[in-house]
């Protein structure tokens, strides 16, 4: 079987004009199935930073909340009867919200405010300078630095600014796992600091960040806040309720699959015509074979190894191209929203097999409707 | 050892409907070269592609080495070829992609040999023809009578007991087509082997065992040696 491989190896590279077109045209739909994807599930994880950075394990939100980049206030008693809930180890409210940081060359900067509870911090990054109780200090912010912290100036600790027309100070600098979607700074503070600083709301809780006292505690915690006419889900569920409004209530969504299908059938339409093309000139050889004794079954093998090896390889290139991509524009902007996950891997992955195989089948049909007679005939 | 009787295949329906082989029947014997000669369009490739196992004929039998080869299923009429057949195609089909040497494995890879055990027997086979040392080249940097031998060469590589050819010195000049058939008869024929030549070019009669006549789908009769 070796050598049947061997030789169907060396007919496919033996017409390198056709070899290199076919590698060349899956690995330019690879490489746009992959930069679509990529910007898709980097977008989606993007837009969930503040759900992975706090790493509550749940989350009190109001039904009308699609996404964490919008809140709506909660009343403070929902804080209380989600404590009282059974199964519910503790509970702390966090507040979100933007701010303007006034710059010293007198512009404005739009940022995302934090507001951990005084009492426990709970949902505080990691600090890679400064201390945590340094947060307690008078007007003290934590500032992250991701890929949007020079828009701030890149302030180091004892920094001092204005914040929606009152004194801030930096703290300590602070690091997160994501940074957010829409390239906006993150400030971190506590949760009375940031109630202050910010415009007042009727209610100023946005979630409620909740530790259950075991996994089998949260279709109850979930029940019971539903009673409350809330909301309570696991991070995960609201990573998911995130993704979901990105992919089904934005045209964003299904942008993105269109253009991955257009990706899809340029490489299929490239790679089965001229996959047709080399069998069709190679169609004397296949009769020959025919006649001197192959079945039509290695026929067969032959023409699906040549097309998976073209389709590897085009998928190997386009992944390569596609992740060299990424990585320079990650150089160039910090924050560049697309991640290659298994996810396109796979879904490339299939479409490759996809494209390997209907470009086969094609060839094959040709291949197995040969008459060896012919090869006689001609 | 080939057993051909009452052999007739029509082409085409209806009123398009000819007979290219009428009620063909003969044998050849170990050992012999026979030649089937005929004008163009005589039967002489179709009753050829029926004994090789490749054209199925719509009566008679076919029977080698005491095996109806038309009651066989299609794998194994395939295997059949594979092991028992030997073809020198008119046109050659040599891959031009491989080197002579890769295209006399050929046969010996369908038969699941490994690639190298392949190359070897390819070298020796070569080697038979007097091609050894141009084994590295692709068919496309050979002459015609090259590429004949390096056929030739892919044909009995895997040591067949029937070796057909189908207009072999078509493609060559005389004296060419005259050296290669003389050095068929000399050098492949063996007592084991038995070798059918389909020609109209008289000028290689005098190499045959038992020369045939078809025309118009029938056997006509034996002809005489021209010496």
């Amino acid at each position: 079987m070796k050598g049947l491989f061997l030789l169907a190896l060396k007919l496919l590279l033996g017409d390198r004009g056709k070899f290199a077109t076919l590698v060349i045209g899956i690995s330019f739909a690879v490489f746009l199935m992959m930069q679509m994807t990529s910007m898709f599930f980097g977008i989606i994880q993007h837009s969930a930073a503040n759900i992975i950075n706090i790493g509550a394990r749940m989350w009190v939100l109001d039904p009308a909340i699609r996404t964490p980049l919008n809140s709506i206030p909660m009343p403070g008693y929902i804080l209380d009867a989600v404590r009282s809930i059974p199964g519910v180890e503790y509970a702390e409210p966090l507040y979100m919200g933007a701010g303007l940081v006034h710059l010293d060359d007198g512009t404005y900067q739009p940022v995302t405010i934090i507001g951990l509870d005084d009492a426990t911090l709970m949902g505080r990054p990691d600090l890679v300078a400064g201390k945590i109780l340094d947060i307690y200090r008078t007007n003290a912010f934590f500032v992250v630095k991701d890929g949007n912290y020079a828009k701030l100036g890149s302030p180091g600790i004892g920094t001092t600014f204005e914040i929606n027309d009152h004194r801030g100070m930096i703290a300590g600098i602070a690091q997160v796992p994501l940074g957010s979607l829409f390239g906006i700074p993150t400030l971190y503070t506590t949760y009375t600091r940031a109630t202050e600083d910010l415009p007042p709301t009727r209610y100023s809780i946005s979630y409620i960040l909740v530790q259950p006292k075991s996994a089998q505690d949260i279709p109850k915690i979930e029940e019971q806040v539903r009673n409350l006419g809330y909301l309570a889900l696991t991070d995960q569920e609201f990573i998911r309720r995130n993704d979901q409004f990105y992919e089904f209530q934005t045209a964003m969504g299904i942008n993105i699959l269109i253009m991955t299908l257009i990706s899809f059938i340029v490489g299929l339409s490239i790679a089965g015509e001229t996959f047709y093309m080399f069998v069709l000139d190679n169609l004397e050889r296949f009769g020959a074979l025919k006649a001197i004794g192959a079945r039509g079954s290695d026929l067969v093998r032959m023409i699906v190894f040549q097309a998976l090896v073209v389709g590897f390889l085009g998928y190997g290139f386009g992944v390569l191209f596609s992740s060299a991509l990424i990585g320079f524009s990650r150089l160039r902007i910090p924050n560049y929203a697309a991640v290659i996950n298994y996810q396109n891997l796979l879904l490339a992955f299939g479409m490759v097999l996809v494209i390997s195989v209907v470009s086969s089948y094609i060839g094959i049909r040709r291949v197995i409707r040969i008459d060896p007679f012919d090869v006689f005939r001609s | 050892m080939i057993e051909v009787r009452s052999i007739s295949k029509w082409f085409g329906e209806g009123s398009a409907r000819t007979c290219a082989v009428r009620d063909a029947s003969f044998s050849v014997g170990h050992g012999e070269m026979l030649y089937i000669v005929g004008p163009s369009g005589s039967g002489k490739t179709t009753l050829l592609s029926i004994i090789s196992g490749i054209l199925r004929p719509d009566s008679g039998s076919v029977t080698v080495n005491g095996v109806d080869i038309w009651s066989l299923d299609s794998d194994a009429l395939a295997d059949f070829r594979l092991r028992t057949v030997g073809f020198v195609f008119q046109d050659y089909h040599l891959f031009p992609r491989l080197s002579a040497l890769e295209n006399v494995a050929i046969p010996l890879v369908l038969r699941r040999e490994r690639w190298e055990t392949g190359l070897e027997a390819a070298h020796r086979s070569l080697e038979a023809v007097g091609l050894a040392s141009r084994e590295a080249l692709s068919p496309k940097k050979l002459s015609g009578g090259e590429q004949q031998r390096v056929a030739i060469a892919r044909a009995i590589v895997a040591a067949p007991d029937l070796l057909i050819f189908d207009e072999p010195t078509a493609s060559l000049d005389g004296d060419t087509g005259k050296k290669i058939v003389g050095f068929v008869r000399d050098n492949i024929l063996n007592g084991q082997r038995a070798i059918i030549i389909v020609t109209h070019d008289e000028r290689i009669y005098e190499f045959a065992s038992r020369i045939l006549h078809m025309e118009d789908g029938q056997m006509t009769g034996e002809l005489e040696k021209i010496p």
